[in-house]
Order: structure tokens, then C-alpha cells, then sequence
């Protein structure tokens, strides 16, 4: 009976653990923010590719300089086209207004958009551009259907003629030993300066990058629940034997 | 320091209050692990309290401020997001421990007499409880924060005649907005503790005249030794002083593992929706209330039908409050002679154990998109959790209760 109370008091959390599963099939990755060399390459590829129309408003250029080992000198030269102080927050210059108007819709604030969204759904995201005429910028998105943004990325992966393959790894076909979906994208209208592989390993670096700013103390935070959970086992133990010590008269 | 504590002693009766309430209050010698959960609530309530405290220094109560507030106590406030996380971890965990703490309650019969009031102010403090954790859910201001409020105060509205004026009051205007959320921010921080701890006290002062129930629900006060002292009964200082302590070291250990590992926890405790600031203009594509709320909530949309030329919605609304209502008569509505569930009959067994599934099965539903398949069975569920308490009298008088021994058993 103990211990199936017990039992059913550590399952009463996770038991109702079921996130609502969402409809577009995604290509799942598991982020690891103790890659500094990925982070420092995805904080590169933000910064150049993304933040001139997306800011990161919640977060600081510092902590992210020194988060990622960057010298401040090195970031603020190099990561910081604003003239903004280092100390400042990631705000960008462009006007919401005018954004609105250029895209429908102004682009969205970045920094919590893993979170929002899921990694995996970034990372799914930035892959799934694929030409298509009947939208106004002549993209759209398999993840994303009807998206306004623009394939910003296009002069890196190219343009995919067909939706790209998300949510599908690579197969062998059984009879012929051809392999199926090796890349994301199995025909390009124009070809980008990176291999598939290449383009996907750059996004991958970016959506980690983007799973740090969401959550930057991630590291930090299970380093420590480490110690705090040791110190908890330990206290456990006294007060065990404390507890068995004032108890045992007791019949 | 004998005599600072005369000198006080003979001005306030600290002495007499630590005797009764922890020295010579005795308590059953037979706790078993479901009596962890009362004190583990109170813990859960500094908690909550003294992270509160620190976060209300950082927070902005405004529409404008509070969603980077948040992100600002998350990411330049000196641990901040440890005082965020305990305390957005402790608000699940507080319910957590509460129900567990009322399903003991039901078990052992711990509301049935001489413990009524115990059981009201318990029922109370759980009311005054959902509130705060509505109003306190509206402050980090992101989708689900918003959406959720206008849902739930959307829903006074139902009521006939004066439901849309009602529901404005509440809000301040005409939509959720920075107005409701000053005064939900006012509510959340300052009047409902206050209500809370007034009802603790009197939870607990209540408890201490009658004294605690056992698992084998016998009253230990009727076999007392030449001294007055209940045979079966220990001093709860230092017995359960130091038995709760195992009981702190086990909660914490889990409760940390939380806090330091799933913050989140998949999207339960802190919902995906709510990274993102509220936005009037763009309603979520499926709008759930937090888990705590949503056994209720399934209760709310399994209700379909018109009646009496009044809504469903309206109908939804009394069965939702019904629910929580019925709680309260619970004293009333047990007529068996025993008051543990291990000496009562099959039926009643049978009773909590459907009801228990129900409450779960219904929280579930309540969490996820509503067919048509999951309606009916809400429907069932609904009809079952009303049954166990409206049949109660009946099959509490009519099963066979086993003999109650006489002194309590390990």
C-alpha cells in the first residue's frame, strides 16, 4: 500500500504530461547548449540574417557575448550594427509599422519563439521554404502554410522547386538501394552556395541559438539542480534517521 | 533567556500556545503517507509567499510592462528565474498537494463530525486558493494568460440578467485589459493571501480543538491513559515535527527536479502559448485553462444542451459551480457510522473509486480539444462525479461497515 502511494504520488506529475500534438509533421533535433562553437555560429547567422527585421527584444548583446565566450570587443565590431552599448537590449531599428505594411504582418520579437513554437518546429521551419508562385514573395512554407516572411536564407540553400521532404528522414528503398529523402530538398530552381547537409548543420547552429536566447540559463539552471538535488538526498538521509531515531519507542 | 521568555510569557501566552498547537497536541500515532500532504501545503504557502514577495520587487503590474517584466526578472534579475520557477512550479505543486490532501479527507471521513468546520474552511481555502491562482495566472500577460481570463470571466456573463454587467465589473472594460490586470495584480498580491492566511488559521485552530483524524477514523480521545493523554496519541512535537521532515526531503526532491529540469513541464505548468505577449486581436487556435482548473472546465463544455429557455453556456456555468458546491455539504451527506474508508462497505469503495477516476479522466479532457466522442464521455463522467456525492446518503446507510476496533491499528 506504501509504496503504491508513493508510487502514485510520483506519477501524478508526468501522468498528465500529454503536450497537444500539433498537425504539421516536423523534423525533430535535440538542441544542446554547451556547444559554444554551434551557438557562436548560430549567434552569426542571427545576427546577419535575421535581426534585420526581427529583434530579440527581452534579451542583452552582453550576457549573449559573454554567455558565448565572444570578447566584447569582438561582438560589439562585429554583432552590434545599431550603434547600440553593449549593455543594451537586442531591440533592432526597423519600424513596425512600415514592417507591417511591407510583409502584412510585422515580424515577430525572436527571443522566446523556441519556446513558443518548439525547437524541432524551428528548425523544421527555416528547411521548409519552397517556391511558389501563387504567393505574393513567390515562397511559402510547408511548415508554416501562407507564410508572409520572405526565404531570406534563399542565397544559402537555394530555392527547393517542391515542398521539401520535413518530417521524413531518409530511407533506402528496399528494391532499387536508392535512398529517399537524403536531403531536405530534392530539386533546387536555383542552388545556394551550401550542400544540403551543410544548410542543414547552419540551421541547426541557428535554431540552438535561438533554443539559448529562449532559455539562457538552461545550462546554468541543471548544473545547479545537480547540487540542490544531492543536497536534498542528503538531508533526506538524516532526517530519515532522525526521524527513526525519535520513532523507534513508539509502538 | 528563561527569564526574556517569563517576561513574555507572563504578557502573551506563547507557552500554552506552543503546548497546544506543537508540544502537547496530540496527535494519532498512526499517520500514514497521506497525512504528509497538510504540512506539505503549508510549505508550498511560504513558498509561494516569500517568492512572491521577491518577484512583486522586479514585476511591472501594467499592460505595457508585465510580459518583458517577466522575461526581465528571467534574465537580469539575480535569480530570478529560480524565484520565477519556484513559484510558477510551487502554484501547481500547491494544487497538487491540496488535492491529494482532500482526496486523504474523503478516504479516512475526516469531515464528518466533530470535523465539519475543519472541512469548510479547508473547502474555503480551496475556493479563495482557485482564485489566486486565476488571478495570479493573468500576470505574466502572454496568449494564455489573456485568453484564459476572458474565457473564465466571460463565462459570468452567462448568467441571466445581470451577467454582461457582472462580467464588465470584474473586468473594468469592455476587454481584459491593463485595468483588469492592475486589479487582479491588487487581488492576487495583497487581498487574497491576506484571506488565505486568516482561513489557514482557522483551519488549523479548528483541527487542534477537535483534534486529527486517523486512517482507522476511531477517536483516540475516548481511551486516555490516568493522565489524560490519549493512549493512542503522541506529542506532534518532536513526532511529526521530524516525521514531516522526510516528508519536506521527498517533496523537495521532486518538486526540485521541476524546477531545475522542467520548468516547463511539457507545457503543463508553464504553457506554451503564454511565451508569447497578450494579443487582443489574435485568439489561440485552442484555448485550455491550466491543469488545476481543468476537471472543472471539461465539466463546463460537457453541458450542450439549452434548457428552461436559458443557454447552455449558463447551464455549463451551474454545473461547473455545482461542482465545487456540493463539496461543501460533503459533512452533511455521509451517513455512515464509520468514518474510514477500511471499515466501510464495497459501495462506498466502489463510490470513491469511480469518482476518483472521473475527477483524473475529466482533467484530462478538460486539457485537450473537444470532440464529439470525448463530449459524451465528459457527459458520463460529469453525471458520475454528481452521483457520488447526491447517492452518498444512500449507499453510506445502506451498505454493511465492518466493526471499527478499538484502538488504532499500525
Amino acid at each position: 500500500m506504501r509504496k503504491l502511494i508513493f508510487g502514485l504520488f510520483i506519477a501524478f506529475l508526468p501522468a498528465l504530461g500529454l503536450a497537444a500534438g500539433a498537425g504539421v509533421p516536423l523534423d525533430h533535433i535535440e538542441t544542446d547548449h554547451t556547444d559554444k562553437a554551434s551557438l557562436q555560429r548560430g549567434a552569426a547567422m542571427f545576427t546577419n540574417y535575421c535581426m534585420g527585421c526581427h529583434s530579440m527584444e527581452y534579451a542583452r548583446y552582453k550576457r549573449v557575448a559573454e554567455d558565448l565566450e565572444i570578447p566584447l570587443e569582438l561582438y560589439e565590431e562585429n554583432l552590434i550594427f545599431t550603434g547600440a552599448q553593449i549593455g543594451e537590449l537586442m531591440k533592432n531599428s526597423m519600424n513596425k509599422d512600415m514592417a507591417a505594411d511591407w510583409f502584412g504582418a510585422p515580424p515577430p520579437d525572436l527571443t522566446l519563439e523556441s519556446r513558443l513554437r518548439g525547437e524541432s518546429w524551428v528548425y523544421s521551419y527555416l528547411r521548409g521554404f519552397y517556391k511558389d508562385e501563387t504567393r505574393p514573395l513567390g515562397v511559402n512554407n510547408v511548415v508554416f502554410d501562407k507564410v508572409g516572411m520572405p526565404h531570406v536564407l534563399v542565397d544559402l540553400q537555394g530555392l527547393c522547386a517542391v515542398k521539401p521532404n520535413i518530417g521524413h528522414g531518409p530511407s533506402v528503398e528496399p528494391l532499387s538501394g536508392n535512398i529517399k529523402n537524403a536531403s531536405a530538398c530534392p530539386e533546387y530552381v536555383t542552388e545556394g552556395s551550401m550542400s544540403g547537409a551543410e544548410f542543414d548543420r547552419a540551421m541547426y547552429d541557428l535554431t540552438n541559438f535561438m533554443s539559448y536566447m529562449a532559455d539562457p540559463v538552461k545550462v546554468e539552471r541543471e548544473r545547479l539542480g545537480i547540487f540542490v538535488l544531492i543536497f536534498v538526498a542528503i538531508f533526506f538521509v538524516f532526517a530519515y534517521l532522525l526521524n527513526r531515531e525519535y520513532w523507534k519507542d513508539v509502538h | 533567556m528563561q527569564k526574556l521568555l517569563n517576561w513574555v510569557d507572563e504578557r502573551l501566552p506563547v507557552i500554552d500556545a506552543w503546548n497546544n498547537h506543537l508540544a502537547k497536541y496530540y496527535a494519532p500515532k498512526n499517520f500514514n503517507l497521506w497525512y504528509f500532504f497538510g504540512s506539505l501545503a503549508m510549505l508550498v504557502l511560504v513558498n509561494q509567499l516569500v517568492t512572491g514577495i521577491w518577484l512583486t520587487m522586479s514585476y511591472n503590474p501594467t499592460g505595457e510592462g508585465a510580459f518583458a517584466s517577466v522575461e526581465y526578472i528571467m534574465r537580469d534579475v539575480q535569480w530570478g528565474w529560480l524565484l520565477r520557477y519556484l513559484h510558477s512550479t510551487g502554484a501547481s505543486a500547491f494544487f497538487i498537494v491540496v488535492y491529494l490532501h482532500m482526496f486523504r479527507g474523503l478516504m479516512y471521513g475526516s469531515y464528518q463530525k466533530p470535523r465539519e468546520l475543519i472541512w469548510l474552511f479547508g473547502m474555503l481555502i480551496y475556493l479563495v486558493l482557485m482564485a489566486e491562482a486565476f488571478m495570479g495566472y493573468l500576470l505574466p500577460w502572454g496568449q494564455m494568460s489573456y485568453w484564459g481570463a476572458q474565457v473564465i470571466v466571460n463565462l459570468f456573463g452567462a448568467i441571466p440578467v445581470i451577467g454582461e454587467d457582472l462580467s464588465l465589473w470584474i473586468r473594468g472594460d469592455y476587454l481584459i485589459s491593463g485595468i483588469t490586470l492592475n486589479r487582479f495584480f491588487a487581488l492576487h498580491v495583497v487581498a487574497l493571501p491576506i484571506v488565505l492566511l486568516g482561513l489557514v488559521v482557522l483551519h488549523i485552530l479548528a483541527l487542534h480543538e477537535v483534534g486529527s483524524n486517523n486512517p482507522d477514523g476511531i477517536d483516540i480521545k475516548k481511551n486516555k491513559d490516568e493522565n489524560g493523554i490519549p493512549k493512542d496519541g503522541i506529542p506532534f512535537h518532536p513526532y511529526y515535527s521530524v516525521h514531516d521532515l522526510v516528508g519536506v526531503a521527498v517533496f523537495f526532491f521532486i518538486f526540485f527536479i521541476v524546477v531545475f529540469f522542467f520548468p516547463e513541464m511539457g507545457g503543463l505548468f508553464l504553457e506554451k502559448p503564454n511565451f508569447e505577449p497578450a494579443n487582443a486581436l489574435k485568439t489561440p487556435e485552442h484555448i485550455a485553462p491550466v491543469w488545476y482548473f481543468t476537471p472543472f472546465y471539461a465539466m463546463l463544455r460537457a453541458v450542450t444542451v439549452d434548457l428552461f429557455g436559458l443557454s447552455a453556456k449558463f447551464w455549463g456555468v451551474v454545473v461547473m459551480g455545482g461542482a465545487i458546491a456540493i463539496l461543501f455539504v460533503l459533512p452533511w451527506l455521509d451517513k455512515s457510522p464509520v468514518r474510514s474508508i477500511r471499515y466501510k462497505g464495497w459501495l462506498s469503495r466502489i463510490a470513491l473509486a469511480l469518482f476518483t477516476v472521473s475527477f483524473v479522466v475529466l482533467g484530462y479532457l478538460g486539457l485537450v480539444p473537444a470532440t464529439e466522442g470525448r463530449t459524451t464521455v465528459a457527459q458520463i463522467l460529469t453525471v458520475v462525479y454528481f452521483l457520488y456525492f447526491i447517492l452518498m446518503p444512500f449507499y453510506t446507510r445502506m451498505e454493511k461497515t465492518k466493526p471499527v476496533p478499538e484502538r488504532v491499528t499500525g
